[in-house]
Parts: C-alpha cells; sequence; structure tokens
C-alpha cells in the first residue's frame, strides 16, 4: 500500500492513456508528461504503461507500507526518503514506513511517482488514467486526496535493489534536449517553453500579421490552464473573415483560435471534437514540454514541417531506448 | 466541388503527427451538415479503421479524423491512401434507434434560448417549439464523452458559438453550436448556445455500451415545459 499523507487538490493516477474511445467522445486522459512517466516505468523495468501518481501541486507525501522501488522524474522538485535526499529523475528503493516527500520544483510543473509493479487501480475502457472531467478510471475516478491508500503491484526482487542508492538518469531537458531547445529559439535569453508546430488546416484563413504573431511572440501561459487545454494570453490573433466550422475529431496540441483570437492548446483531457478555427498543431513529441510549463511562464512556437516532426517522434523513441538498454538499469534489475 | 466520380473533394490536413483531418470541401460552406455525405464519412471511416496504420477513426460532422498509430514514420503514405480510398467508397446508412428527449426550455438551464429566439424574430415558446419539430439525426459523437452531434437544426435556429467559451456547462443542457444541436452529457466547459436542459443520462462508463447514443440513431425532443 501507498498511504497518501498530504496532497495538494489535482495529483492523480494516470498511465499511458485510454485510447480506442475517443468516436465515443472520451478524452485520451493520461500522463501530461508522457516522457517522463515513460522513463520512469523504464527505470523500474516496468511494463510500459504501468500506471503512475501525477503530481501537480506540492508539497506530496506519502508513506509505504512494502518493500518496493519507487522512481521520481519529470519537474525538479525535491525528493526525500525521510530525510535522505536524492537528485531529481531518480530511482531508489524503499522500506516498509519510509516516508517519501516532494517539495516544490526549481523548474517544471508536473513529477511523475513510478512504482514497481505499477499501481494497482481497475482498469476502465482499456486504462488506469484518470479521466478527471467524466469521474472515472484511477482512483476511485478522482484526484488524490490525504488518507488515500492505493494499492501497488510491488516488485522489490533483484540483488543490487538492496542497500543501493539507487541511479538516475539525465533530464530531457538537460543535455542533447537542452541544446535541441537552444535551436528552437531560446538563443536570445527567452527563458521559456520552446514548442515546435505544424500549420493547422485553418492557417491561412487568419491575417498574414496574426499568423506571424504565432511564431514571433512570447505566449503567456494563463493561470486558467489545465490538463483539458493551456490558454494563452498574447497579441489578439484574427481571422481573414469570420468562420462558422462544422464540428471534427481534434487531438491533444491542436491550437484552436476562438474569436476572442487568444489560442487555446488542446491538452490531454481536451474535448475529442471541437469547432474553432485551428491555426496549428504542437508536435506530439513536444506536448511534454508543455505540460512542464509553469502557469504564468512564457511559450515560444517554431514552425516545422511534417518530416521533422515524424523525425522528433523518432528522436525521442530512440532516447527511451537508449535509458531502456543501459547496462546500468539490467545490472539493477 | 464535386470530382470525376461525382464524390465530394477531400481536404487532407495534418493535426500535428498523430492524425489526419479529412474534411469535404466546396459544398456546405455555408450550409448544414449532410446526411448523404456523412454516410459516405462512416463508410471511409470503416474501410480505414483496417488499416495497420490507423489506431482511431473519428467521425465528425461531414468529414473524418484518423488518428496514426504511435511510431508510424510515413504519415504521408497514409495521407495519399486515403485520398486513393475516397473516390471507391460506397455510402454506408446506419440503421439506428429512435431516442426521445424531453427537455425543459429557457429558465436557468437555457440561458440563450432569448437570444436565439430573438435572432430567429420568434417567441421563446415557437423557438422551442421549432427546435422540437425535426427528427435529428446523431452524425457522431465527440466533444466529450456521450455527446452526440445533431443533424437537422432548423436554419432559423443556426446561432453562433460564444466568442469565448463557457468554463462549466451542466450536464443535460441542450445546446445549439452553428448549424449543429446536441445534449451536453457532463458537466464540461463549452463554447455552445444552450437553450434547455435534458433529464436524461446520456454517458455512463460502466455501462455497455457506455454511450447512450450512437451515430445513425435518430433522437426526438419534447417540449416539458418553456421558461423565461
Amino acid at each position: 500500500m501507498i498511504e497518501i499523507l498530504s496532497t495538494g487538490p489535482l495529483c492523480s493516477v494516470q498511465d499511458a492513456g485510454r485510447r480506442g474511445y475517443r468516436k465515443l467522445g472520451v478524452s485520451v486522459s493520461g500522463s501530461m508528461d508522457s516522457l517522463a512517466f515513460r522513463i520512469g516505468n523504464v527505470m523500474l523495468g516496468n511494463v510500459a504503461n504501468a500506471a503512475s501518481i501525477e503530481i501537480t501541486v506540492f508539497p506530496f507525501r506519502v508513506r509505504f507500507t512494502a518493500k518496493t522501488r519507487t522512481a521520481v522524474t519529470g519537474a525538479a522538485c525535491g525528493i526525500f526518503l525521510d530525510e535522505k535526499a536524492f537528485p531529481p529523475w531518480w530511482c531508489f528503493e524503499v522500506n516498509p514506513g519510509q516516508v517519501l516527500t516532494l517539495t516544490p520544483p526549481s523548474s517544471g510543473a508536473r513529477a511523475y511517482l513510478a512504482v514497481g509493479g505499477g499501481i494497482d487501480v481497475p482498469e476502465v475502457l482499456g486504462s488506469r488514467s484518470t479521466d478527471i472531467k467524466v469521474g472515472f478510471g484511477g482512483f476511485e475516478g478522482r484526484c488524490l486526496r490525504k488518507g488515500d491508500r492505493l494499492a501497488a503491484n510491488f516488485v522489490a526482487e533483484g540483488s543490487a535493489a538492496s542497500g543501493s542508492d539507487g541511479f538516475g538518469v539525465v533530464p530531457p531537458c538537460k543535455g542533447e534536449f537542452e541544446r535541441e531547445s537552444a535551436r528552437l529559439g531560446n538563443a536570445d535569453g527567452h527563458a521559456g517553453t520552446c514548442a515546435r508546430v505544424l500549420v493547422g488546416p485553418e492557417y491561412d484563413s487568419f491575417t498574414g500579421t496574426s499568423a506571424d504573431q504565432l511564431w514571433n511572440a512570447d505566449w503567456t501561459l494563463t493561470p486558467d490552464s489545465n490538463r483539458i487545454g493551456y490558454r494563452l494570453d498574447g497579441p489578439t490573433i484574427d481571422l481573414k473573415s469570420p468562420i462558422e466550422m462544422l464540428s471534427h475529431g481534434i487531438v491533444p496540441g491542436v491550437i484552436q483560435v476562438p474569436p476572442y483570437g487568444k489560442p487555446i492548446v488542446m491538452m490531454l483531457d481536451g474535448q475529442t471534437s471541437g469547432g474553432y478555427p485551428k491555426i496549428g498543431t504542437v508536435i506530439e513529441a513536444d506536448l511534454w514540454r508543455l505540460a512542464q510549463a509553469a502557469l504564468g511562464s512564457k511559450i515560444r512556437f517554431r514552425r516545422v514541417e511534417i518530416d521533422e516532426a515524424v523525425a522528433a517522434s523518432v528522436a525521442q523513441e530512440k532516447f527511451i531506448q537508449s535509458i531502456a538498454n543501459s547496462q546500468w538499469r539490467a545490472g539493477w534489475k | 466541388m464535386v470530382d470525376s466520380t461525382g464524390n465530394c473533394k477531400l481536404k487532407l490536413s495534418y493535426l500535428g503527427e498523430a492524425a489526419i483531418l479529412c474534411e469535404s470541401v466546396g459544398t456546405l460552406d455555408a450550409g448544414a451538415p449532410d446526411l448523404g455525405l456523412q454516410t459516405q464519412f462512416w463508410a471511409l471511416a470503416e474501410v480505414v479503421s483496417q488499416w495497420p496504420a490507423v489506431d482511431e477513426v473519428v467521425p465528425g460532422m461531414n468529414n473524418l479524423m484518423v488518428v496514426l498509430r504511435p511510431g508510424i514514420s510515413e504519415p504521408w503514405a497514409l495521407l495519399e491512401d486515403i485520398r486513393k480510398e475516397w473516390p471507391h467508397v460506397a455510402p454506408a446508412s446506419l440503421i439506428g434507434r429512435v431516442i426521445d428527449v424531453p427537455v425543459t426550455y429557457g429558465g436557468q438551464h437555457g440561458p440563450d434560448l432569448q437570444f436565439v429566439a430573438s435572432r430567429a424574430g420568434l417567441t421563446l415558446e415557437d423557438a422551442a417549439a421549432l427546435h422540437c419539430q425535426p427528427d435529428y439525426t446523431v452524425y457522431f459523437l465527440g466533444a466529450h464523452a456521450g455527446f452526440g452531434y445533431l443533424g437537422g437544426l432548423d436554419a432559423r435556429l443556426h446561432t453562433p458559438r460564444l466568442d469565448k467559451p463557457r468554463m462549466s456547462v451542466p450536464a443535460g443542457s441542450v445546446a445549439i453550436g452553428g448549424v449543429q444541436t446536441g445534449v451536453i452529457a457532463l458537466t464540461s466547459p463549452s463554447g455552445w448556445k444552450l437553450i434547455g436542459r435534458a433529464e436524461e443520462s446520456f454517458f455512463d462508463p460502466l455501462k455497455e455500451p457506455p454511450a447512450l447514443l450512437s451515430p445513425g440513431d435518430t433522437v426526438k425532443f419534447r417540449i416539458n415545459r418553456v421558461e423565461a
């Protein structure tokens, strides 16, 4: 069991998401930062889709009732097992009775707590993710509260686990990805998030000035942004003339522009269809960057074409594979 | 715009590297959705859903979103396959059930009925009666779980979406979005104009099937009462 000792209002059980039910209007849900989520499970040797806890409000404290291993990935929060501190993106052993505390992050917005074997909640419509809007899946269909006790499929085998200080991985926001981010437009000192965008079906329906604004402005992530959508503030984006569209399917990452002229990026709890004009789509490989953008921070978009979007997905897959293939992880197992 | 095979032309666009949106172009820019065309999109959805590169198909209102399986390295090939397939799809009629939905029009849960009625030059009662008149076809489910997009709305009731969507609209709200109407199935954000309230439950994840409505079903609204 994992007992929740203290939590904010927006922590929930999430896996890779609920696929196959969009045609009923069911949102994908799942971990906002799919990269951090997946790497947590890779570090533990879990199945790829084992459910984890997504933590958005800190501090977050849990007590473990059984021996297990755990990995904390995503936002660079403080990680304390009882008094002992671990760096971000770290995998370590815990013993019965030990308390894990995650403190507010120095960078990033969402942390993922993965445990050996995954959080054991029932699958609903093929996924363990919490659909917070509808109120099903995850733990009792809701965000976690103090006093909740989560079951986990604890696995604690392996000699390397005992008495070890564990191990970490280089966070994707460092190293290669950081250099990439610089190429994406951080070179001029922009300290915010950069995400790559493919132009959307209605891109040419916006005025030329407005279309340019999408790429040139520093967008502010407004406080009413959440897992459903990111509402951005910045210059007003105008259509050449109003369009009333027939509703159609949309995916997380789609940037809609309602008539009030401020873009909304649909996120994982977003609606499965919409009807506002779409100026672009944040590529899937960069959705995790948005997931880690703090409320009030700046976001910048860079235009790419489809081949670059595919290449970014391939590169991300390789990055995860390189961690999965690492010798030290094999030794740990 | 109709091509040599008699089928409406398709506009294909990428929604990132994850999905392809297939839309009809030319014929319907200002008009209502077309049921004949919808049956072609239902048929396209059926064919495309069998392809190995495809993860999910999500029909829309006279359009189709195709969600790619993760890791598909050549989405442009899939796009070409869809373009080639479209002229060959035969319309697929879906025979559905008839579902009666009593509605309380106006009042607290229909704050936009007044706007919709005045725009049409109608009284609240006449606007409600006009909304109840047609047999609506469920074109597709989307926006949120269990929400059916209904085609067949009288042109006098066509109403633009809100300039800025409401953050939360209660489940059961009967709403109009452009040329479409429907019942908000779960409390959620929406940019549609709200004209009334229904009591039915439209989605339960633990039921099989989870959604009350299916594409091809017919919805008949009935006036429960009209409130000012």
